[in-house]
């Protein structure tokens, strides 16, 4: 927000003062909040070196890394991220669509939202693995039931983030609209888009969170690839260094995917004026 | 010419705002409405800007009948209403979406300097004071040159100081091309300062009770005697409006009592 903003000459100084602090803070941040699990990790890889345990069944960082280490030497571990990030974003994809266009729709129209909107919300109570047997009837034990699952797993709350959005549009911001006589497209491109924006991009998020706990699911299912096979398989063989390292690289994949809509996003909502951008440092 | 002929409004619910409201406003003509609290005000003004359809009765602008907002007639509200994902220099260029790139520069750099916020052309509307935000509000109203341009209440959620910054400010920027501002507020300095004529409204149903027209040259001064003369006038006719009785106004008025509502 800082450092791109086209500053005039006046405006300068503020700039600078704001951006000092907050140069800082970018790197101390971070750094502080890795300060616990690196402890925590340290200590244990000392308690298994130093022989107080065996750590057989909690193995030490080392040897998870090691088990990523070899699995990526072996090609096995391209082979599951690629597939499960191959559901995740199919699923995402197809849930954001039909998310998106449902939810724009119902928000939009009264009419479609009495039509269509207790519908959804009835499914919405349907804890969405219950669907899992009957996808799997449907749909197969392949792909195709895998990808429904994470895409059911991600419509509703794009649905309910878009729709909720554009009902609670201020109307007087519509009125400005109408004022300078925009007409139906124009009004949802120059007013109703970037109003929707923040509200919308944060149901992405919460979209792809459900994305990714859904593929685990969808993988533990039934599948002979992908990190939530690997999990099943580590289960069955015995060896918990797979299932951490499963573990790991789920936590790296949902934080990295998380952070590009983030980032994605950022150049839209500069304009913000949320608490966290203003306070968080 | 602006002309309202007997212009009614009831709403879905059964209120009546605005009954049989007649007033014909020459081009460049500035018109105070003043009246009690819910006589209408409000409504009229949409009405006039083709936010809302009057129930019966008519609004034409060059007998042109107004039924959906137009091109020649601007609206600024009691609040800026500021786009917050656009710029200053975006939110005031807003209305001009037909003009090319350059054409928009030009005459949004103009306005920015117009209303003395050049420098903050590429700050957000979060960044500014209530004051800097209405002005910009005045800028994005007036920059695509409306004949008529319609405010209700723009400095009352302002303090004293910077509304009367601002009531200047209007005045001069109104001399620059002369719209027609029809203005609805609650402050009676603000009325005489302002208008050729003060329009005032009675409630329920809303409709024309009185007009007062203000023979006093620009610049005004605010201290001098006819000026308080007018704002008399003003107030008796107000309490009038309201059926109160009519209190001995020659005994003289702290500044704090020209406020009303
Ligand atoms: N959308 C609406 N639906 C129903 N009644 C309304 C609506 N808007 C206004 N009214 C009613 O119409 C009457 C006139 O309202 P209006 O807003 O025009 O008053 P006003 O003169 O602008 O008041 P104020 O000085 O407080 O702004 C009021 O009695 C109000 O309750
Ligand atoms: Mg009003």
């Amino acid at each position: 927000m800082i450092s791109d903003a086209p500053v005039l000459q006046q405006s300068s100084e503020p700039a600078e003062s704001a951006a000092a602090p907050s140069r800082l803070s970018r790197y101390a941040r971070p750094m502080l909040g890795l300060l616990l699990p690196l402890i925590l990790a340290l200590g244990w890889e000392l308690v298994v070196w130093l022989g107080w345990s065996n750590g057989r069944l909690v193995p030490p960082p080392s040897r998870v890394f090691a088990t990523i280490a070899e699995l990526a030497r072996s090609g096995e571990l391209i082979r599951h991220i690629a597939a499960t990030l191959w559901r995740v974003g199919l699923g995402f994809a197809f849930g954001v669509i039909a998310g998106t266009l449902l939810g724009a729709v119902s928000g939009y129209w009264s009419l479609a939202r009495r039509l269509l909107d207790p519908t959804v919300q009835a499914l919405r109570a349907i804890p969405s693995l219950a669907w899992v047997p009957l996808f799997i009837l449907w749909l197969g034990i392949f792909e195709t039931s895998k990808i429904v699952l994470i895409a059911v797993g991600v419509f509703f709350p794009v649905y309910l983030g878009v729709m909720g959005a554009i009902l609670i549009v201020d109307r007087k911001i519509v009125e400005v609209g109408r004022t300078f006589r925009l007409s139906g497209f124009a009004m949802i491109r120059r007013i109703l888009l970037p109003a929707v924006l923040p509200a919308y991009v944060v149901s992405l998020r919460v979209g792809l969170g459900l994305g990714w706990m859904f593929v685990v699911a969808a993988e533990l299912i039934g599948a002979s690839e992908g990190l939530g096979y690997l999990l099943l398989d580590g289960q069955q063989l015995g060896k918990p260094a797979q299932i951490l390292a499963a573990i790991v690289i789920f936590a790296i994949l949902g934080k990295l995917t998380d952070w590009l809509i983030e980032v994605a996003a950022a150049p839209f909502l500069r304009w913000q004026d949320a608490f966290g951008r203003t306070k968080g440092t | 010419m602006l002309v309202l002929d007997r212009v009614s409004k009831t709403y879905p619910n059964g209120v009546q705002a605005l009954a049989r409201f007649s007033a014909e406003v020459s081009q460049g003509e500035i018109v105070a409405i003043i009246g009690g609290s819910g006589c209408g005000k409000s409504t009229l003004l949409r009405a006039v800007a083709g936010l809302d359809r009057a129930s019966s009765g008519r609004v034409t602008l060059d007998s042109e009948a107004i039924a959906a907002p137009h091109a020649k007639i601007g609206i600024i509200f009691q609040e800026p209403r500021l786009l917050p994902w656009l710029s200053v220099a975006d939110n005031i260029g807003f209305g001009l979406a037909d003009l090319s790139a350059a054409e928009r520069r030009e005459k949004v750099a103009r306005a920015l300097a117009r209303v003395g916020l050049a420098d903050k052309a590429q700050a957000w509307p979060r960044e500014l004071s209530g004051g800097q935000a209405q002005r910009v509000a005045i800028a994005r109203a007036l920059v695509p040159q409306p004949e008529v341009l319609l405010l209700d209440e723009p400095f009352s959620a302002l303090d004293a100081f910077t509304r009367r910054d601002l009531q200047d400010h209007l005045l001069d920027l109104w001399a620059d091309t002369r719209p027609t501002l029809i203005l609805v507020t609650h402050d009676v300095d603000e009325a005489v300062a302002l208008a050729d004529r003060v329009l005032v409204m009675r409630p329920r149903p809303g409709r024309l009770f009185d007009q007062i027209e203000i023979n006093l040259t620009r610049p005004r001064d605010r201290n001098a005697p006819l000026f308080e003369n007018f704002k008399r006038s003003v107030l008796t006719s107000l309490d009038r409006s309201l059926d109160r009785n009519v209190p001995d106004r020659d005994a003289t008025q702290g500044p704090g009592q020209a406020m009303w509502w």
